[in-house]
């Protein structure tokens, strides 16, 4: 096999010194972590290794020679390099070489096997450049190392360039020393410039530990309460369930607990998770007060107030005036004019009561109102969510006329098709359930035969009515279920994936492609490794 | 080492392919089909704006035009951006993998990269598309559970769609590499 060495950007133009890194024998390929200034004092170098190597489980070794010729060739240099194999001894020992004034390395590996070096191993190396900070801050390793792991041994189900990713991503405690360390040993990677941190990350996540812990007792109270005995009781149960509202509150105290848990989150996929359901509750929240906002200023609570009534009355008057046009001759049909009579005064003392029932309600509205206006601060979709409830309690007599309608319907259709099987002679058979053959006698088939042909006169007027309300309660139904879908948008939209990808693209890294730079015959390959950015690949559902 | 030779895809238009040696264990094939001609594009946008001129003395309403003009540059962009790809890059690295790049007329390049590890045989297939039996190039990936096992078909050069003397040469260097790659983990 080809003997792989992955290369830092960061270290090409370091100075001269030895090659830090981890052997993988599994892929023949040496992967550089940093690079080892002189002048040095070999035992520091090898207590150094072995604190890291102690920390972090990563067989760190010296690899190599390091060598950039920035003046003339020293041939002192070139021997002293040598003479450093015989310290740390590794097999191979690579003897990687930057010329100034050309852009190609030279590359060598030697083997211990054999005491002269092989010319013959130069032109199978390649060389291969990536990016430190982007490997290491992408999730490209696979997740973290089984406790009962060795050093040195690889896990068994990462293989490739998934293992090349979860050393450097292990050997984190390499790249905490940096240039300004007073330390014995002077390394270089990417963060010898100085560590890279922030402030506000620092002091977010040393205040986190107290504030999850204080918010999860509370979250874990309020969860106590509410799964109680005292709300299995059958009103209250029931109330429960149909009312949308609770349901949404149930919902966020969920994703509020998993987001102040106190325990680590175990993957990226699970950190995503968190971070996108916790902006989703930040940008709820924030929107819930802009529209509390907006409702108290003005006093539009109470102009909505003022306004319902009149709206709920129009309602009314509309559909009374639809109900005229049913008892009349709608669409040019002419309906049976008992029956229609019954139902469309029985429908009409419906409303009559319902109006009644509304004005009754309005001198507590305006209250009502600014009350539940004051829960939009728990968030948005709790408003919208209330919002729908609200229009299903005044709608409520639309839901009533739609079930009296479908009842008698069904009823209607059911009676039908028993009579339609007597009237050919057949019954249905409840034990066998099926269609059996059935002789009747006369009186029945004949009482049965005029019921028959009642109810198929009967059947026009009935199934109008049933059409008209059904319309009616699934145009209801289609005006909650939008609300709905907005309140899904609002919760499962995974907004803080998708500004990752806007403001940092690595991270969501789910691949690597390799470019090939400009090479030269008899010189080592080389090519620079970058991550492809797929946005599917990290949004957990 | 770098040649570049003709041939000819499926539908008979111009192929070019392009070698690239980089070393006895590299090796890179850049498929290029035809270029986006402008005859076909004006012809395009002539009869969508005549179209549309048509629309516009029978309703006399000016944002059919405007509209036609906007669907135009539209069409044309996403056309550029998604549809239409210019050249078609394989580059098998021995012990490493093989990437597969598309570059699409407006620049974008999307690439895909398979551990070798994953590679079980590159072949040439046959396939009955229409009327016609074509041949394809695809690679063979293993059953990370039964290594004995294809788990996957990937085809290669799926858009530029190349004939088979063109496929044969392709499929010779790549045999070359993974004989090799085969024989050097074969031995320790």
């Amino acid at each position: 096999m080809v003997l792989k060495a992955f290369f830092p950007t960061c270290c090409a133009s370091a100075d001269s010194g030895l090659l830090v890194g981890r052997w993988v024998p599994e892929q023949n390929s040496a992967v550089v972590l940093a690079v080892v200034h002189f002048p040095f004092i070999p035992i520091q170098v090898k207590e150094l290794l072995a604190q890291v190597q102690k920390v972090s489980q990563v067989h760190v070794a010296v690899l190599g020679t390091w060598c950039h010729r920035q003046q003339e060739p020293k041939e002192s240099l070139g021997h002293f390099l040598e003479g450093l194999g015989a310290i740390f001894s590794h097999d191979p020992w690579l003897q990687l070489c930057r010329e100034r004034g050309t852009r190609f390395w030279s590359c060598k590996a030697y083997h211990q096997v054999s005491t002269t070096p092989d010319k013959s191993i130069e032109d199978q190396v390649m060389l291969i450049f990536y990016d430190q900070r982007k490997v290491l801050l992408s999730w490209l390793h696979p997740p973290t190392v089984l406790p009962d792991c060795q050093a040195g041994d690889t896990t068994a189900s990462a293989g490739g360039l998934a293992d090349i990713f979860d050393t450097v991503a292990r050997s984190e405690v390499l790249f905490q020393n940096n240039q300004f360390d007073e330390g014995p040993v002077r390394l270089s990677h990417w963060q010898s410039e100085g560590v890279e941190a922030s402030i506000l990350v620092e002091l977010t996540k040393q205040a986190s530990g107290p504030v999850c812990l204080l918010l999860a007792s509370l979250l874990s109270l309020l969860s106590a309460v509410s799964a109680c005995r005292l709300w299995k009781l059958w009103p209250l149960s029931f109330i429960r369930r149909k009312l949308s509202t609770c349901e949404q509150l149930q919902h966020r105290l969920k994703h509020l607990s998993l987001i102040f848990s106190t325990q680590k989150a175990q993957s990226p996929t699970q950190l995503m998770k968190k971070a996108n359901m916790l902006v989703s509750v930040l940008i709820d929240v924030a929107l819930g007060l802009l529209l509390l906002s907006w409702l108290h200023n003005n006093n539009r609570i109470g102009q909505l107030a003022n306004a319902l009534v009149p709206v709920a009355d129009r309602v009314a008057e509309e559909l009374q005036h639809l109900l005229q046009w049913l008892m009349g001759a709608p669409a040019g049909l002419k309906m049976n004019r008992a029956l229609d009579q019954v139902l469309g005064r029985f429908f009409l003392y419906h409303i009559h009561l319902w109006i009644s029932y509304i004005h009754l309600m309005s001198p507590f509205i305006e209250h009502i109102l600014w009350h539940v206006g004051l829960s939009a601060c728990l968030g948005m979709t709790v408003a919208l969510s209330i919002l729908s409830d609200i229009i299903a309690l005044l709608t409520f007599h639309i839901y009533c006329f739609y079930v009296y309608g479908a009842r008698l319907y069904c009823l209607k259709i059911y009676g039908l098709s028993s009579l339609w099987r007597l009237f050919r002679g057949k019954k249905w058979n409840v034990l066998r359930q099926r269609v059996d053959s059935c002789s009747y006698d006369l009186d029945q088939l004949f009482i049965g035969t005029l019921l028959f042909t009642i109810l198929v006169f009967l059947l026009p007027t009935t199934a109008l009515y049933y059409l008209v309300f059904t319309l009616l309660r699934l145009l209801v139904v289609t005006v909650q279920g939008m609300i709905h879908l907005l309140v899904d948008l609002i919760n499962s939209l995974p907004l803080y994936s998708l500004g990752l990808r806007l403001c940092r693209p690595y991270r969501l890294a789910a691949g690597v492609k390799f470019r090939v730079l400009e090479q030269e015959a008899g010189r080592p390959l080389r090519l620079l490794m970058q991550g492809i950015t797929v946005l599917c690949a990290f949004l957990p559902l | 080492m770098e040649d570049e030779r003709s041939f000819l895809d499926i539908c008979g238009g111009p192929l070019t392919l392009r070698r690239r040696y980089y070393s006895s264990y590299c090796r890179e094939f850049g498929l290029s089909s035809a270029r986006l001609s402008l005859r076909s594009v004006t012809a395009v946008t002539c009869t969508v704006w005549l179209v549309a001129y048509g629309l516009f003395t029978l309703f006399e309403n000016s944002m059919i035009l405007s509209s036609a003009i906007f669907i135009t540059i539209l069409g044309l962009l996403g056309y550029l951006h998604f549809v239409k790809i210019d050249q078609e890059t394989l580059l098998i690295i021995d012990s490493l993998g093989i990437q597969m790049t598309s570059s699409y007329a407006s620049g974008k390049e999307s690439t895909t990269f398979i551990e070798m590890d994953k590679v079980k045989d590159v072949i040439v297939n046959e396939a009955i598309y229409m009327q016609k039996v074509i041949y394809y190039l695809c690679i063979l990936l293993k059953d990370p559970v039964k290594p004995h096992e294809i788990s996957q078909v990937v085809p290669v050069f799926q858009s530029t769609k190349p004939r088979l003397d063109c496929l044969i040469e392709v499929y010779r260097s790549c045999q070359e590499i993974l004989a090799r790659q085969k024989a050097t983990s074969a031995s320790p």
